[in-house]
């Protein structure tokens, strides 16, 4: 009952907070106000709702929290750490990956390959904010780099995709250490404004240096992948992309794993928990970030690379914060830190809207609201990182502590 | 020399109004050491609502005056409003969780509103209209300088007074910067904790409804997306000033404005933001803590 009062009192503070937005709608040219107060009812009801479900789950965080958290990465754990049922997951997910093309019309091919990327992109953001625990808001500069560095070449000195693919990576990779060592000193929050604000530097001059990048009216005619100069059509051309990115997606999965619990992985998250303590115990602070930073804008790079050569067209407006913060809602909601947790956060994040065609523009609306929602009752987003662990054997042979 | 009192000129207007956005950013991370992303948003709702209000009274037919002294209020009583919500839901439960958290959110809140507007209203640049009369005695130079301008760049120096005065000598204000140099004392000796950063916010966004509002007048028209490249910009100003500082914020938005409008004037007006992030950019490599911030050492 109390529930009931106080989400009252909330969805009448929300009803007044939002009418001038909500209810008021100006028709400035031929001067008539029109006025939504079905909206108003609509915004009292739900928000009332959603109140409840609040308060309901807040207070359940609270009480059980911590248990049922453990309990839950249990599962996770259970699952990846039990060979037999992941080697049986693997391989009945590639063989999905591998039936999907040839049962299915290029449309939702194409769907599927931009949700691959999104997997990679989110994967390399991941070693970034995931892993290293590094912020970057414009992730999405080096995505460009790559872009611009095959579409540039292409254009101009008329290089394969195979050619171009390395020299995209390389160059995001250049780009990303060229940014990394001035800043890395930064603190987090500092770090997302210079990233951010590097990102919209590269957008801005890529859309004002019309000599060098043609400006806002992008490039176009930019060549597909092929192998060995072998014609294809646009639907061969479209599963080859396909398989592509399939061939990608394993490989960097492989690799991020490896990574993950190879020195230099459990040193980000040694730095990303405590800076202090993982320099007195001798990682090189700036080494070990630069690192993080300029792999996971390899990845960016790697994948810039291969958008172009799927669109054909690229220009500046592909190349936007919003991209960014796209990518890192993948990694927030799936989870940060776990390689399962940004799959499932890309292939929610991109096939969702597609498929719920009808609500693709709230979908914005939705993904902010969700980053809000997951940090305040799931920061640890929807699979979670499980801690690997380390026991001791004594010698001869019990458990020690 | 005309044109360079041009540049001078518009560049103080600019930094005027980072300014006001700037002091919600420098007012929220002194407090709470959190970068308040949906302050741009905050900002551009002040305008909006302003927009709305205004928009209701023209039609209704009330004079110019009552409309803008109406509007503003609505502006800046909402942005508060809206201000106060968004601290309570989405950094409130996230006080003690690790940094990345409230960031993350606070960048959610950010695109939540912008959609929010932009679902609600529309995603076109709406008119703004022109709410400040032009006085008669700012004519003869009212090419280089307008009355918009002029009550922007005056807003601005009343606002500051008051502000340094509040912080300075209110129990309110002693109260916000015994809870900016420790949370925990600060409540051992009953200080209110939760009710400081509520009023933080609140003055912070009302602040920023004024900036909104003042800007939305002088340039004429707005849509959803002016928080973002304000807040940016804004913050730039505050990091620049040094993070937490009053004073800092307002020289840096004013440093900000200049550079802005003299390398606008001077080298190429289609570079206008790409100064705007190089300064950031640059003073966060040589000069972390800002021009007036002091560096802290972090003690273990």
């Amino acid at each position: 009952m109390e529930y009931m009062i106080k989400s009252l009192k909330v969805a009448v503070w929300f009803m007044f907070l939002t009418f001038p937005i909500v209810v008021i709608k100006v028709n400035t040219i031929e001067n008539i106000v029109i006025w939504r107060w079905h909206n108003m009812f609509y915004m009292g009801v739900g928000i009332f709702f959603v109140s409840m479900l609040w308060r309901y789950f807040l207070e359940r965080k609270d009480r059980v929290g911590k248990k049922s958290a453990a309990e839950r990465i249990n599962i996770t754990q259970t699952i990846m750490e039990n060979p037999k049922i992941l080697r049986t997951l693997i391989i009945s997910v590639l063989t999905i990956l591998c039936i999907f093309p040839f049962v299915t019309d290029s449309y939702q091919i194409n769907i599927m390959t931009v949700a691959l990327m999104y997997i990679v992109l989110g994967l390399g953001l991941n070693i970034v904010v995931g892993l290293a625990g590094l912020l970057d808001l414009g992730f999405v500069a080096f995505y460009a780099v790559g872009a611009y560095t095959y579409a540039l070449l292409n254009y101009h000195f008329g290089l394969s995709f195979w050619v171009v693919l390395p020299i995209g990576a390389l160059m995001a990779t250049i780009f990303g250490i060229l940014l990394g060592f001035p800043v890395l000193r930064l603190r987090g929050d500092y770090l997302a404004i210079v990233t951010l604000g590097f990102g919209e530097i590269i957008r801005l001059v890529l859309e004002n240096w019309n000599e060098f990048s043609m400006g806002p009216s992008g490039i176009a005619n930019i060549d597909r992948p092929t192998i060995y100069g072998f014609d294809m059509t646009l639907t061969q051309a479209t599963i080859f992309i396909y398989f592509l990115m399939v061939v990608f997606t394993v490989f960097t999965v492989f690799f991020v794993n490896r990574l993950q619990n190879s020195r230099i992985g459990r040193a980000w998250l040694a730095l990303r928990e405590d800076e202090i303590a993982c320099q007195a115990m001798g990682v090189g602070r700036t080494r070990t970030k630069l690192m993080a930073f300029a792999l996971g804008a390899t990845w960016a790079g790697l994948m810039g690379v291969v958008f172009a050569a799927k669109t054909t067209f690229i220009n500046p407006a592909s190349f936007t914060f919003l991209e960014s913060a796209i990518i890192l809602s993948v990694v927030v909601l799936g989870g940060m830190g776990s390689i399962p947790g940004v799959i499932i956060g890309a292939l929610i994040m991109i096939l969702l809207p597609e498929y719920l065609r009808a609500f693709s523009e709230y979908r914005m609306l939705v993904f902010g609201g969700a980053m809000v929602v997951m940090m305040v009752f799931r920061p640890q987003g929807l699979i979670s990182n499980y801690r690997r662990k380390y026991s001791f054997h004594s010698a001869d042979g019990r458990f020690g502590k | 020399m005309e044109y360079f009192l041009e540049l001078f000129l518009s560049g103080l207007t600019r930094g005027s109004i980072y300014a006001l956005i700037a002091l919600g950013y420098t007012m929220v991370y002194g407090i709470i050491q959190l970068i308040n992303f949906a302050h741009g948003e905050i900002y551009m709702i002040g305008a909006f609502t302003a927009l709305i209000a205004a928009s209701v009274l023209t039609i209704m037919g009330w004079p110019t005056i009552a409309i803008f002294i109406v509007a503003t209020i609505a502006a800046v009583v909402y942005s508060s409003a809206y201000g106060f919500t968004i601290e309570k839901i989405a950094y409130k439960p996230l006080r003690n969780a690790p940094r990345l958290s409230p960031l993350i959110s606070a960048i959610g809140m950010s695109l939540f509103l912008q959609n929010y507007v932009l679902l609600a209203q529309t995603s076109d640049f709406l008119p703004f209209p022109q709410l400040i009369p032009d006085f008669e005695f700012m004519e003869p130079i009212s090419h280089i300088f307008s009355t918009a301008e002029l009550a922007i760049v005056l807003t601005t120096v009343i606002v500051m007074l008051l502000l340094t005065y509040f912080i300075k000598f209110t129990n309110m204000g002693k109260a916000m910067r015994a809870t900016a140099q420790d949370k925990k004392m600060a409540l051992l000796i009953g200080i209110n904790v939760d009710m400081v950063i509520s009023v933080t916010f609140i003055i912070g966004s009302a602040l920023a409804a004024l900036g909104g509002v003042l800007i939305a007048n002088h340039i004429g028209q707005l849509n959803f997306y002016i928080g973002f490249i304000a807040g940016i910009k804004a913050f730039t100003a505050a990091v620049l000033g040094g993070i937490g500082s009053i004073p800092g914020a307002v020289l840096g938005a004013l440093i900000l404005g200049w550079t802005e409008s003299f390398a606008t004037g001077y080298i190429s007006s289609d570079y206008e933001d790409v100064f705007a992030f190089a300064l950031l950019v640059l003073i966060l490599i040589f000069r972390p803590a800002g021009l007036l911030g002091r560096s802290e050492t972090k003690k273990v």
